[in-house]
């Protein structure tokens, strides 16, 4: 949820953590574990309760240690808490680890058909043992369908312990295997096969547990790369071309998916787009400047390693100003570094990405939803500056179910495609000239090829002069990579402004930038209650427009959050804005886990003035 | 170097094709090429066949990479929209550009370097997609932009200009094509164009990827003796196989072929390419008999040129794609957007 309420103790009258608690499940990988993860966070989800879940999966389809972790935030808050109330701990081999993670006071759930060690257990937390492969090698046949059902009957035992709406549950599972009547049944058995169990044996409810709310109406579960298809599908966007890489590769299959069902011409049955999976990110990057440059709204979405590789090609469309949408779902570098887990290295990469006087247009979405609406506003700006955009997404966002308002389309809109000369315009003109600054914003006019003789030009990466023609004469070509500078200019108007939430104060603030929002607005919570003034900035593009410049200016210790080493954010506003250095403080997060609330109240506690803190800490 | 254009002088005498324009309608920008070089022969051919097909000018997409060869495109049909990429990597580009448009014509011209080296990876997946297109290698067997390395298809014992001898054994693109899938398979000379037209427009016709690797000797750099792409060379050791003709529709097949020997094969729009077998044995039609004649020819030293191998029925990149008749670049955003009420429906999954 994007806007948490600013509450953040539970009042008087709610028991503790009811709705307010962690789960972590420790999995191994291609065990089916994720289905009944799902399961768990839907079913509170619909239950009324703000959840968010997060996916820590390894670079491997079978075999290694995956933990997924929901939140339950009666609150709204959407990032890592910190602490682990309750553990389920399926997988042996992390066994160990997993126990020690557990906060004091807090539960554990493992499978007791094998026993685990003594030593591991701990009397500040509460174990219990469910014989799970033992309830399903007594009830179901076959090995695979044990393995699976395993999950269900955990999370049957999940929901008596902590009050889950058994109804719900079964409903989610109905929904799932609509058309799989044998599915249905096996899986509602081992559910029930695991809420009698805990019925039975344990003091159920416990302490922490839920409780039907009303927080979710009219809202979603869904990921960044999902939402990012649909904003590319409801932009119009008709050429996909991408080669495989996590943590993008979903957003392709969901373009696909939406395609297969909403671009099929419903005469012919006939397809409404074209994707390719080309042989690597050169010539998806390739493709897309083609598409575009020939007419057609173009995308490719991929991670760190492909932004490496077009480079080249990244030039030549800012240089011969060819629109391309570019994602960078970020993960963890350099070179091929943690692929599954997630970070916001490539800003300055994706910023100045390519040889020469480069500078490009970056969009920073904050959750699935600014993934939705930003994947189709790239569009038309990458359409009406006539240049590379890039939308930097990461795993975080891209990859893990968030909660947030229901997605709305606004029927009137239609895509600017910019300057883009007609037939009928090109008639009427004397000679069309492909760079010159006709209308004061150094944004050209061009053409697509097929539309009129007179229409006709060369695009080249080489030199040029604001006619088109080839040049190497120095002012010629000054003329148009001044005019280009300009055009970044521009640019500033049309991006998303930042989101400012002050409050007066004129010495601390955060600036911070995707999906580190969640994580910057619960500290701000914590801070604040705590009694310490600090406003709030979260850039959403590049080039900074004058309100970042402003709300810079206006404070005097300003800590930058951001998720990489070496404090990329932080160095592109000292480059970009005319902010003194000395007054950006960063708080760095780059473990490849999503950053927590509480590392950013340490880091402003850590370093603010003593004085300027004095209250309330 | 800079860029000038040419007068267009239009001479009251001049031929004109159906469209009523004269072959300077289908000229570019002066080529600032050396004089001399092979090059600019196949530029000549470019617009001979442009205006022998009756192409629009404005229908003609012309790309390229990067190199002596793939400045070419700046030097025919200025009527047309031009792309001038970056080195080996025209194919990509074409891939979207046919993506978003497949109702115009695309010509790619390539280099042997821009082909064969950087840009080998590109040119074996267009052809592996079958896009659309006419693709044209300027062959040299040098770089010559960069002043004279080898290339991938310099043949092993060709020398250099200051006598180094090449040791790697060359890329040949039309035997890499034949086993790539390559749907239209060509060699041609740029000093030859009567063979080179007619394979040029048969190309621009055929439905899928045409290949036509044409030897192209480089004065400047590769034409000196010692050298096997030396005008000299070529000359000596060019067999054409088989001969086309282009016989445009609705239009008779006259001359007089003995039995065998001609074959007629049929193209998409009506049209056909006449193949006239020089070797009787020959069937361009068998892509493994070709790709064994092709082996042996190059043992003896010997370039075989003309239309190799030409297959009509397989399907093309949007053929294979399913896409739709109208262009996707042309598709209203009605036809795009599911709508608010789409998206109520899209969303209920994931409430
Ligand atoms: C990425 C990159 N590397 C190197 C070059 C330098 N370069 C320009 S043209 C060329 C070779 C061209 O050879 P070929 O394609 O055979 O064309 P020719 O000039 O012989 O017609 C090279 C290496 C470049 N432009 N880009
Ligand atoms: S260097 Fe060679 S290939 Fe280049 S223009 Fe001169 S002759 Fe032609
Ligand atoms: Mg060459």
């Amino acid at each position: 949820m994007q806007h948490a309420p600013a509450s953040n103790s539970a009042s008087t009258d709610t028991p503790d953590r009811l709705n307010d608690f962690v789960i972590k499940l420790a999995n191994v990988n291609g065990t089916g574990s994720a289905s009944a993860n799902t399961l768990l966070m839907k079913s509170i989800f619909r239950m009324g309760i703000p959840v968010m879940g997060k996916n820590y999966f390894p670079s491997n389809i079978q075999g290694l240690p995956t933990w997924y972790e929901i939140r339950i935030s009666r609150d709204g808050y959407v990032a890592r808490s910190g602490r682990i109330d309750f553990m389920v701990a399926m997988n042996a081999e992390t066994y160990a680890k997993d126990v020690r993670e557990v906060s004091p006071g807090g539960y554990l759930l493992y499978d007791s058909t094998w026993p685990r060690p003594a030593l591991l257990k701990r009397d500040d937390i509460t174990i219990f043992g469910v014989p799970l492969a033992r309830i399903c090698n007594e009830t179901f046949q076959g090995v695979r369908a044990r393995i699976l059902l395993k999950n269900i009957v955990y999370a049957g035992v999940l929901g008596a312990l902590l009050d889950i709406e058994l109804d719900v549950m079964r409903t989610l599972l109905g929904e799932s295997y609509a058309n799989k009547k044998s599915l249905l049944d096996s899986n509602l058995k081992a559910l029930e096969l695991g809420y009698n169990y805990a019925k039975e044996r344990f003091a159920c409810p416990l302490p922490l547990k839920v409780r039907r709310m009303d927080k979710t109406a009219d809202h979603i579960m869904i990921d960044g790369n999902t939402a990012a298809a649909l904003g590319c599908m409801y932009a119009g966007a008709t050429v996909g071309a991408w080669y495989p890489i996590t943590p993008s590769t979903s957003l392709m299959d969901a373009f696909k998916g939406f395609c297969q069902k909403w671009r099929i011409d419903p005469e012919t049955g006939k397809r409404n787009y074209v994707i390719v999976q080309c042989e690597d990110e050169l010539a998806a990057i390739g493709a897309v400047i083609g598409a575009a440059w020939n007419g057609a709204r173009s995308f490719t979405p991929t991670s760190g390693p492909g932004i490496s590789l077009m480079n080249e090609f990244i030039g030549l469309a800012y240089y011969a100003e060819v629109p391309a949408v570019i994602f960078d779902i970020q993960r963890v570098g350099p070179s091929t570094g943690m692929p599954t887990r997630t970070q916001q290295c490539d800003l300055m990469l994706a910023a100045y990405a390519s040889h020469g006087d480069t500078r490009h247009v970056l969009l920073f979405p904050n959750s699935p939803e600014e993934c939705f609406y930003m994947a189709a506003q790239s569009f038309d700006l990458a359409e009406r500056l006539q240049t590379p955009v890039f939308v930097l997404s990461d795993l975080d966002i891209g990859m893990n179910d968030w909660m947030c308002p229901t997605l709305k389309w606004d029927d009137e809109y239609r895509p600017d495609r910019g300057k883009v000369l007609s037939a009928e315009q090109l008639e009427q003109i004397e000679k069309f000239y492909r760079y010159l600054d006709k209308d004061g914003d150094a944004i050209p006019y061009r053409t697509l090829p097929g539309t009129h003789p007179k229409g006709a030009y060369f695009t080249r990466g080489s030199g040029h002069t604001q006619y088109g023609g080839y040049t190497e004469d120095s002012t010629e070509y000054q003329i148009v990579l001044d005019r280009l500078k300009r055009k970044f200019e521009t640019a500033k108007t049309l991006v998303p402004k930042a989101v400012i939430d002050s409050r007066g104060s004129t010495s601390l603030a955060i600036v911070s930038l995707g999906s580190c929002d969640g994580a910057v607005r619960e500290a701000l919570d914590l801070l604040r209650h705590r009694g310490v003034q600090i406003d709030y900035m979260r850039v959403r593009a590049f080039p900074f427009g004058q309100e970042v410049e402003d709300f810079l200016a206006a404070h005097s210790q300003i800590f930058i959050v951001e998720q990489n080493r070496d404090a990329q954010l932080r160095a592109l506003l000292t480059l970009e804005t005319a902010v003194e250095k000395s007054k950006l403080h960063s708080i760095l997060h780059y473990s490849g886990l999503p950053i927590s609330s509480t590392a950013i109240v340490a880091g402003v506690l850590a370093s603010a003035p003593e004085q300027r803190l004095a209250v309330g800490v | 170097m800079s860029f000038i254009a040419k007068p267009k002088v239009a001479h009251p005498g001049l031929p004109r094709n159906e469209l009523g324009l004269t072959r300077r309608d289908y000229e570019g920008g002066m080529s600032t090429l050396c004089a001399g070089c092979g090059h600019d022969s196949i530029t000549a051919a470019v617009i001979e066949a442009c205006w022998q097909m009756s192409m629009r000018p404005e229908q003609l997409v012309k790309l390229s990479g990067i190199g002596c060869s793939s400045k070419t495109t700046a030097y025919f049909v200025s009527g047309g929209h031009g792309f001038n990429s970056v080195h080996g990597r025209m194919p990509s580009i074409a891939t979207g550009a046919i993506a978003a448009n497949k109702d115009l014509y695309y010509i790619g011209v390539s280099g042997d370097g821009d082909t064969l080296s950087i840009g080998f990876g590109q040119f074996a997946h267009a052809m592996r997609r079958n896009l659309n297109m006419l693709y044209l290698i300027e062959n040299n067997g040098v770089y010559g932009l960069t002043k004279g390395q080898f290339s991938a298809s310099a043949d092993i014992g060709s020398k250099a200009k200051k006598g180094e001898a090449n040791l790697q054994p060359p890329i040949d693109p039309v035997l890499a094509a034949l086993t790539l899938g390559g749907t239209f398979v060509a060699r041609s000379f740029s000093g030859d164009k009567e063979q080179l037209v007619p394979l040029i427009i048969a190309g621009l016709k055929h439905r899928g990827f045409a290949l036509i690797d044409v030897l192209s000797p480089c004065v400047t750099f590769n034409d000196h003796e010692g050298s096997t792409k030396s005008y000299e060379f070529v000359r000596d050791n060019y067999e054409e196989v088989v001969h086309a003709d282009f016989i445009p529709p609705a239009r008779e097949i006259t001359a007089e072929y003995a039995e065998g020997d001609a074959m007629p094969i049929a193209l998409h729009d009506g049209s056909r390419v006449l193949l006239r077998k020089l070797d009787p044995s020959y069937d361009p039609t068998h892509r493994g008999k070709a790709f064994n004649y092709l082996r042996d020819k190059l043992a003896q030293n010997e370039f075989v040129t003309g239309l190799i191998y030409i297959d009509e029925s397989s399907p093309e990149f949007h053929d294979m794609n399913g896409t739709t008749t109208t262009p996707v670049n042309q598709l209203s955003y009605q036809q795009l957007s599911p709508g608010s009420k789409g998206l109520e429906k899209i969303l209920a999954r994931y409430r």
